[in-house]
């Protein structure tokens, strides 16, 4: 019988007790009822662990990153190897040729049955100009997404880069950096995004876990994303909300509206346009999260959060008119331009009609 | 002023806006108002208070302001289309005309060259001239459209998955503009747009009242268009 998710973390020196403590946070993270932990519980005893590959497109590996932080139970011996993670090029042992040969095994072997992690996105660029941008083991990225993709039972894009394109897709783009369900020929298994940058890692772990115990996807929003942790916004369920409801703002980084924790939305938080699980599970097990440490929320799961100007201005940067300026900029320019049309039209009306006047009404 | 010059004539009237849409108008005039004013300030808020936070409830109360205009605007919308329906023939210009008929286009050159200057006199219509039907559809009509659109999405954003206005508008408005900050700032440059339709609006009735051979705001008080001299009216 294959390995089990129990099996390993019980062979990496887990106790019962502390695996149990994983199944109810977990599902307490998937906002189930305390029943199913039981039933998480008992599909890492019983189900085979399912294979997994990580592959990196351009990326910075802050997704890595977050997912080995993930708090319980012990999360870098762990969550590495409840699933069986068969390569993933950042953490895994071997290299080289060898190294490669496994994703081609895994793809023979596990046809249609692993899920396919994507972190970082291909630049499709290279395939218009020639150029290289993501080269790995001699080959376009793309090819190795495209062949791994086709193959898979379903595709989980980590983070921003996957589900959005991230900084690497920012304007202007030059690698043509394209997130993963926009790239042609990848095939038709499910798309599952986890944005952020990066996503939180019990986000990740919980994810996977679903997918494990009920062997589908977690239901999903319009846009692909987990219900479960992108239903809400930051703003709606953020600790600073009622200084945002009784209008106590910080105006400067040193006020005393800083330090006493006031909403920090005219210092540009986009926690109101923000769909993410922050102001809920928080970061580092729960320790705290960017508003929390008196930081905005600079919206980094939302689609092209680079391009939309400052991250402390409240109101979005508009560059299409070749200048910078925000809605306000726009619509009071253009309102003086229509007053002022509008005066000098009435200051000839009034002259027309002095010159008419004799005409007009005898 | 002009009672020097002025010979005796009588005024022919007509009866162009009737009650509901009278009162649509100016109910609707306060709602946009309303709505302008709170929006600003939910996009720029006042200065910070000080104190308790269980001590206010500022952006709470414009941000509820903002909200019920737009349900009166919404709601306001709808009742006047009704009226489109089943009102007068005037009723229906800014939403439905013909813009297949040439005489509409002639009409719409002609008062554009009446406010370029190039004629001396507009031609006279019981109901809108064709430029103020093609302002007032265009401009307006589709502009509170779209501001109710993106307007009931940013609230079913708040109200949450399960409510009206995240399933009619939210579930599928948010996806098509990207995220919801587009929607915002779309929300918020429309808005200018409006105010820049009141502004030219505006000005037009009233030195329409005072230059055109009809009367304009008086006419969306009393609902009778009254005209200055008995010559024949155009309508198109
Ligand atoms: C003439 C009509 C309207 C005008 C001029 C207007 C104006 C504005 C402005 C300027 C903002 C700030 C946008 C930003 O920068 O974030 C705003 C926000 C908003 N408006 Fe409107 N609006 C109108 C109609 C409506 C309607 C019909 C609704 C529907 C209920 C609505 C709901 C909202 C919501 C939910 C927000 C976001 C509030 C928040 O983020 O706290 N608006 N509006
Ligand atoms: S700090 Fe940001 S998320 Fe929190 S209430 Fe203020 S605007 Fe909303
Ligand atoms: S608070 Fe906002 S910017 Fe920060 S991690 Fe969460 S979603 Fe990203």
């Amino acid at each position: 019988m294959p390995e089990t998710f129990y099996d390993v973390m019980r062979r990496q020196g887990i106790t019962r007790r502390s695996f149990l403590k994983f199944c109810s946070l977990t599902a307490a993270a998937m906002g189930l009822s305390p029943i199913y932990a039981g039933k998480i519980a008992h599909a890492m005893e019983n189900k085979p662990r399912i294979p997994v590959l990580w592959l990196h497109g351009l990326e910075c590996t802050c997704c890595s990153e977050s997912f080995i932080r993930s708090a319980h139970p012990l999360a870098k011996d762990v969550i590495l190897s409840m699933i069986s993670l068969d390569y993933d090029d950042t953490i895994m042992a071997a290299a080289g040729h060898e190294a490669e040969a496994i994703v081609d095994e895994t793809i023979a072997k596990h046809k249609g049955k692993f899920i396919l992690a994507c972190e970082g996105n291909p630049g499709l660029e290279e395939e218009n100009t020639g150029g290289m941008s993501c080269i790995i083991a001699g080959k376009p990225y793309t090819e190795q997404l495209r062949h791994a993709a086709n193959n898979a039972m379903a595709i989980i894009s980590w983070g921003s880069c996957a589900s959005w394109g991230c900084v690497q897709a920012a304007a202007p783009n030059p690698t043509g950096a394209t997130p993963i369900h926009k790239v042609p020929g990848i095939g038709n298994a499910p798309i599952i995004k986890v944005p952020g940058c990066p996503p939180i890692a019990e986000v990740m772990t919980a994810v996977i876990t679903y997918m494990l115990t009920f062997e589908r996807l977690p239901e999903m929003d319009r846009q692909g994303r987990p219900k479960m942790f992108y239903s809400q916004r930051i703003h709606d369920k953020c600790y600073r909300r009622p200084h945002f409801d009784a209008g106590q703002f910080v105006e400067k980084w040193d006020d005393e509206a800083a330090r006493k924790g006031y909403c920090l939305y005219k210092m540009g938080c986009k926690g109101p346009t923000t769909y993410n699980a922050c102001s809920t599970i928080r970061w580092n097990g729960g320790l705290s999260f960017p508003i929390q440490a008196g930081h905005p929320c600079i919206g980094c799961s939302e689609d092209g959060f680079w391009d939309k100007g400052s991250f402390y201005d409240r109101l979005t940067t508009i560059n299409d008119f070749g200048i910078e300026a925000n809605a306000d900029e726009v619509g009071m320019g253009a309102a003086a331009v229509v007053g002022g049309a509008v005066a000098a039209h009435a200051a000839i009306s009034a002259l027309k009609r002095t010159q008419n006047k004799g005409d007009h009404e005898s | 002023m002009t009672t020097l010059s002025t010979k005796a004539h009588s005024e022919p009237a007509v009866y162009v806006y009737e009650a509901p849409v009278r009162l649509w108008h100016w109910i609707n005039a306060a709602a946009i108002t309303v709505l302008a004013i709170t929006g600003y300030f939910i996009g720029s808020p006042l200065p910070s208070l000080s104190g308790e936070a269980s001590d206010y409830y500022l952006m709470g109360y414009i941000r509820f302001a903002h909200f019920a205009a737009g349900y009166v605007l919404a709601f306001g919308l709808l009742g006047r289309a009704y009226w489109a329906i089943v009102g007068n023939s005037h009723a229906r210009e800014i939403f439905l005309h013909n813009i297949l008929k040439p005489s509409y286009w002639g009409g719409l050159w002609h008062e554009l060259k009446w406010y370029l200057f190039l004629t001396k006199e507009p031609r006279k219509y019981s109901g809108h001239n064709p430029l103020a039907i093609f302002m007032m559809h265009w401009m307006y009509v589709w502009g509170t459209v779209f501001m109710i659109f993106t307007g009931f999405a940013m609230y079913g954003e708040g109200t949450g998955e399960g409510s009206w206005a995240h399933s009619l508008f939210t579930v599928w408005l948010i996806p098509l503009f990207g995220q919801s900050q587009d929607v915002h700032t779309w929300h918020h440059l429309v808005m200018w747009w409006i105010i820049i339709f009141v502004i030219i609006h505006v000005y037009v009735a009233i030195r329409e009242d005072i230059m055109s051979r009809q009367s304009i705001v008086s006419s969306m008080i009393s609902g009778w268009r009254t005209f200055k001299d008995e010559g024949k009216i155009d309508n198109d």
